[in-house]
């Protein structure tokens, strides 16, 4: 079959479109056969329980986890060749906060892709990764080491990061994990801000409470792809019980979607 | 002292001066590629890789005497080490990489089964008629006196194009030590990188094996890096800080042997490494030894005599020995405990600031959790005098019993 062959409009539009993606560790999938389009200039949260694949969902994608199967393309081509389109937030936990290098170090590396060997860092590359920082209301930390930092701040230097490579499309992996209300409402401030310049964010979530409040979109998963769509469409009790497997009190349930009968009534 | 002099000013001859540039640069190199291979976790791989040149040198000894009579042949000798330390490399990957084993563990088995296998070459080499068996003890411990100036110029010319390479990957390096998964959605390939710098690393002990001899080499990737690391917290400042103590040490220690006939350059890199790092650790003004204690002290002086004004404005007892002992250094009280007019005054100070924090916190929580403060910063230093003189407007009257 000719692999191209589902390049569809749809696809060639989407900054992160996946088909078939499967990923197994010692033959047990994780993420097994999900299709996913990404809106473009949408804020999808990925939602589902632990152990879900939410992560190693966009992991493989990106081809940080290898891919058992599966096609990715970020506007109809392959990603390997569009990587300088998607901008990555990893998880807090995975840096070693002693390494030896300040908050401005780490947001410059977002220009990896615009120096070449033979360039040092100038002055109008620390003005644009300062520019990012601003963005996030770090500039008054530039010059301190990142493990310095608190949990809040550390994610919004690497958001700023993210934010150097004007990426297209920006990935965040539970940027909302262990950190404060304060810096949680900055991140979203941010975000909603990027969105509003046209850009697509795409962002594992747990929190079920906020899912309405922050996305317009939304893909469930667990394991296999669940349902995706428009948060008004998608975000239901039968999805969320289907998603969790029963996991999720009628109590839990009631709260996140809202009354059946409230609902029904409001909409009439 | 008048050899050394003359050492350090390259005035001993054409040789030496070769020698002594040829190992600063491989110094330099060495501090280089051992800075990201430390910032990698990876340090003890250079151990495994110089341990496992030694099979391979003594192997093409043999060869090279069984072929021309004398053994010492210095390129013949650098390629079976590196032959022999790159099948060592494979080995530690395979190793860790296909079973259950951690990186250490492969390092510990392989180390020790390479050496072992070179060591028994070695007695064969003993018993075998070839001449030049005494050089090749120069081999682990290191021997610059009477190197030709070829070989000199041979390990400097690499050292070189070692140092050049290093600076050309020194980007990709970074990345991945700091961010491998980063790295990847950026379309560098982790396993390349990783392979190049175990492959440069492999290329500095290779080359470095004359000059430190392989059982000392791994200092030359491991003291500088951790040396630079006492005085900068910027990555590439301290590779290249790390590249500048790897060519001071090579720089003193080879000067050092030159002084007489037989003294081992390795060792004396090693330590002239050492004393460098010495020196760091203990006066390093940012992360030394004295200074952090000096800091501690400092901070602790602090908190005391801040939390003892505190107890004087609210009129609680100290017991505290050094609270007490502070504030009567300070002047704020007197030999039985009582406030004097200074004392009451800061107690007063100290309170009122205290109090400015807590409302600053209740009312601006967002903005409060940007500041720095650690309840001992002087507000004034924080916030403007306008945002202070609104604070204190919305100070709550003090409570009964305050004064």
């Amino acid at each position: 079959m000719n692999r191209a062959a589902w390049v569809s409009e749809e696809v060639a539009a989407s900054p992160l479109a996946v088909q078939g993606l499967t990923v197994s560790y010692d033959h047990r999938p994780v993420v097994y056969s999900v299709d996913f389009v990404t809106p473009p200039g949408s804020m999808t949260a990925i939602v589902g329980p632990n152990g879900a694949g939410k992560s190693t969902l966009l992991k493989a994608a990106m081809g940080i986890t290898r891919r058992l199967t599966g096609d990715v393309r970020v506007f109809g081509r392959p990603i390997e060749e569009m990587s300088r389109h998607i901008a990555y937030v990893p998880q807090r936990n995975s840096i070693d906060w002693d390494f030896p290098a300040t908050v401005i170090d780490v947001v410059a590396m977002g220009l990896f892709r615009n120096l070449r060997w033979w360039q040092f860092t100038r002055r109008r590359h620390r003005e644009q990764a300062m520019e990012s920082l601003a963005r996030v209301g770090m500039e008054a930390f530039a010059e301190r080491q990142i493990g310095q930092l608190s949990g809040g701040q550390q994610q919004r230097v690497f958001l700023a990061r993210a934010l150097t490579q004007e990426a297209e499309l920006t990935i965040l992996d539970e940027p909302f994990a262990g950190v404060d209300a304060a810096t949680e409402k900055a991140i979203v401030e941010v975000l909603k801000r990027l969105r509003e310049e046209g850009r697509t964010l795409l962002c594992v979530h747990h929190d079920l409470a906020t899912v309405r409040d922050y996305f317009d979109h939304v893909l469930l998963l667990n394991v296999r792809r669940i349902a995706a769509g428009p948060v008004e469409e998608v975000f239901t009790e039968r999805n969320l019980q289907a998603t969790y497997g029963g996991r999720l009190s009628t109590v839990q349930l009631t709260r996140l979607v809202g009354d059946p009968v409230a609902a029904a009534q409001r909409s009439e | 002292m008048e050899t050394w002099w003359r050492a350090l000013t390259f005035t001993l001859g054409y040789n030496t001066s070769l020698v002594t540039i040829g190992s600063m640069l491989l110094g330099a190199a060495g501090g280089m590629i051992g800075s990201f291979v430390l910032l990698r976790k990876r340090s003890l791989v250079s151990d495994a890789i110089s341990h496992a040149t030694l099979p391979g040198l003594a192997l093409a000894f043999i060869l090279a005497g069984l072929w021309q009579g004398d053994g010492r042949w210095l390129p013949g000798l650098l390629l079976g080490a590196a032959l022999s330390a790159a099948v060592g490399l494979w080995a530690v990957q395979t190793i860790s990489a296909r079973t259950r084993l951690g990186e250490d563990a492969a390092i510990g088995a392989v180390l020790s089964s390479f050496f072992a296998f070179g060591v028994v070459l070695i007695t064969v080499i003993q018993s075998m008629q070839v001449t030049g068996q005494a050089g090749l003890t120069g081999y682990l411990v290191g021997a610059t006196a009477g190197m030709l100036a070829s070989e000199a110029q041979l390990i400097a010319l690499c050292a070189l194009g070692l140092l050049l390479a290093i600076f050309v990957l020194r980007r990709d390096f970074l990345l991945v030590c700091f961010d491998a998964e980063f790295a990847r959605t950026q379309g560098v390939s982790t396993g390349r990188v990783d392979l190049l710098m175990l492959l440069l690393l492999m290329a500095v002990v290779v080359i470095g094996l004359k000059v430190t001899g392989l059982i000392l080499i791994v200092a030359l990737a491991i003291i500088p890096p951790v040396t630079a690391r006492f005085w900068t917290d910027r990555p590439l400042r301290m590779v290249a800080l790390a590249a500048l103590l790897g060519a001071a040490a090579g720089y003193l220690g080879v000067t050092l042997s030159s002084v007489q006939e037989g003294l081992p350059t390795g060792p004396l890199v090693v330590l002239a490494s050492f004393s460098l790092f010495m020196a760091s650790f203990l006066f390093s003004p940012w992360r030394g030894v004295l200074a952090t204690l000096l800091a501690y002290q400092r901070f602790r002086r602090r908190v005391h005599l801040r939390q003892g004004l505190l107890a004087l404005a609210r009129e609680e007892p100290i017991f505290d020995n050094l609270t007490l002992k502070l504030l009567r250094r300070q002047g704020y009280i007197r030999r039985d405990g009582v406030a004097t007019l200074p004392g009451q005054a800061a107690a007063r100070d100290a309170e009122h600031e205290e109090r400015l924090w807590s409302l600053y916190r209740e009312r601006h929580p967002d903005d409060a959790l940007q500041q720095e403060h650690s309840g001992l910063t002087p507000i004034a230093r924080v916030l403007s005098p306008d945002a202070i003189m609104a604070l204190e407007a919305q100070l709550p009257p003090r409570p009964e019993g305050g004064r």
